[in-house]
């Protein structure tokens, strides 16, 4: 098991079904340590539900079911024995809609790490200006850290909950179109973000914009109606993808 | 007939539907409040009723009413709002929980009369707990409870799913979930459905007549030992309330002012439901920034 030291985390084998109908079919993957790994893919295609069963939120969705393994390090989450909480915490999560809480700013990051066991003020303000340094959003509110975070603007809010996710210290961020609901310029920023934080975390982004897959990522995986149609180096699979499927979709022949 | 006409006719109907409801709400209040204003005064409300003399108050009634409410509310809020978090986050889809939300209903919309025999037969004979506030609010819990449990639901519901995935996202625990990043979304709705329930039970006569009783005793106001019976503070003591009240001096009143005491009360009754009403709205956002740090 020596390829563990690079990998972040591994699906094998992994199925989700909504009832009976199977939206993510035998898939398995391996995501490695400090990089960026994009699923592209039309809508529908089972990228956000497999996403979504990485850190097994799909146990919200009632009638859905997850089959397979996952592996971080040693663990197979989705073993019923596993923690779900203390697996949560090892996987941070960013949506397509800013989603901060009704709280300031300040509480929305240091609301993980105090409930993780920090009481301590001065440990848990440093988390807060570190955590929004990380997320480069610390010069833009260090003058209001006590304002409600929904006064903040999108992209704001957004770079909020990046650094939400990674107070709490998680080893892999998982990231569903994170920018899809912002402008441009946010976007740029929300990119910029992503290749800073790689250095630190493995980061898994399903995103339906070829440009920034193509942008900010090292491997990318396409899927399609619930397969795995190519996995592969981002530079290998935009120029020269294996498969016809991929071609197709990368020039915008279908999806 | 073009769609620029069906738009306006459509409009045209909603709001003379929406003028008409104002309108009738509107003269409700005016005539409640015109015929009943004159009769209030300080010593309307403080003093205590009189049998056959003019010039009684309503204060021991007033009073009775506001505890009565106090008491039912402290019955009422903290099982109406766990059973709200069961139904909303615990229960699983499925037929008992169904089944637990259809009694749910039809508990609500039981005729307010059927819920007072229940009570004079169960609380008040059964348990022996006699005419008391305690039976009364025992009585209201019935078709309180119900809709506490589904005003928790809903506005628990009502709380956005990425709030509370991102929540479990960040390793945070089911309970934590609920109590630090939904409960203070969904409290502004819960504090206005509790006002308007509360509403009901600060008018609800019916379901009083035979639990509460039709009597207050001789209530000593500086006794404020809870165990003394004299004392207003007790809650196994039998308490007419201000609605018991209206109902009784309409009905049998020998008082030669009966009928201005009933329109004076009946004033005070509108005008304190509609200041409970504003107050706890305020509250509600009140509460809501403080926990949400909006401004």
């Amino acid at each position: 098991m020596q390829a563990t030291q690079e990998l972040g985390l591994s699906a094998k084998d992994l199925s989700v079904y909504y009832g009976s109908k199977q939206a993510v079919r035998n898939i398995s993957l391996d995501f490695e340590k400090k990089q960026v790994t994009a699923l592209i893919g039309p809508s529908g295609c089972g990228k956000s539900t497999f996403l979504r069963s990485l850190n097994r939120m799909n146990d919200l969705i009632s009638g859905a079911r997850v089959t397979g393994e996952i592996w971080i390090e040693e663990d197979n989450i989705l073993d019923p024995r596993v923690d779900v909480v203390l697996l949560r915490q090892k996987i941070g999560m960013v949506w397509q809609r800013p989603n901060p809480f009704h709280k300031s700013i300040y509480e929305n990051i240091a609301f993980g790490p105090r409930y993780h066991g920090i009481k301590n003020k001065k440990q848990l303000d440093e988390i807060v200006e570190s955590s929004l340094r990380k997320a480069a959003l610390w010069e833009e509110t260090k003058d209001r850290l006590h304002q409600s975070a929904l006064a903040l603007s999108g992209g704001q809010q957004q770079r909020l909950c990046i650094a939400r996710s990674i107070a709490v210290k998680p080893q892999i961020i998982l990231m569903d179109e994170p920018a899809s609901a912002l402008d441009p310029v946010s976007t740029a920023k929300i990119e910029e973000l992503i290749t800073e934080l790689k250095q630190d975390y493995c980061i898994i982004i399903v995103t339906h914009n070829m440009h920034q897959a193509a942008r900010v990522s090292d491997k990318t995986a396409f899927f399609y109606m619930g397969d795995l149609i190519e996995h592969d180096d981002t530079q290998k699979l935009f120029t020269n993808p294996s498969q016809q499927q991929t071609d197709d979709y990368i020039s915008g022949r279908f999806g | 007939m073009s769609a620029k006409t069906a738009d306006r006719i459509a409009t045209g109907v909603i709001i003379s539907v929406a003028v008409f409801i104002v309108a009738l709400l509107a003269s409700l209040l005016g005539f409640i409040l015109v015929r009943g204003i004159g009769h209030i005064s300080f010593d309307f409300l403080t003093s205590a009723p009189q049998t056959i003399k003019a010039g009684g108050g309503i204060g021991p009634q007033l009073f009775n009413s506001l505890f009565l409410l106090v008491l039912t509310l402290m019955i009422t809020v903290p099982l109406g709002i766990g059973a709200g978090i069961y139904m909303s986050e615990y229960a699983k889809p499925g037929r008992l929980t169904d089944f637990i939300r259809l009694i749910v209903e039809v508990l609500s919309s039981f005729p307010s009369i059927v819920v007072g025999l229940f009570g004079l037969l169960v609380i008040v004979n059964l348990f022996g707990l006699g005419f008391s506030l305690f039976s009364g609010a025992l009585a209201l819990t019935v078709f309180n409870l119900p809709l506490m449990v589904r005003i928790t639901e809903q506005a628990i519901r009502g709380v956005p799913r990425e709030q509370k995935e991102a929540s479990l996202a960040l390793g945070l625990s089911r309970w934590k979930t609920i109590t630090s990043v939904m409960m203070p979304i969904a409290l502004p709705t819960i504090v206005t459905g509790t006002v308007l329930a509360s509403g009901r039970v600060f008018g609800e006569a019916a379901a009083l007549l035979f639990t509460a009783g039709m009597t207050s005793p001789r209530l000593d106001f500086t006794n404020w030992n809870p165990f003394s019976p004299t004392s207003p503070l007790n809650p196994f003591r039998p308490a007419e309330t201000l609605a018991v009240h209206i109902w009784k001096i309409n009905s049998e009143g020998l008082a030669p002012d009966a009928a201005q005491i009933a329109a004076g009360a009946s004033a005070v009754l509108v005008i304190v439901v509609l200041l409970f009403n504003f107050t706890a709205r305020w509250f509600g956002r009140f509460l809501y920034k403080k926990l949400t740090a909006s401004k």
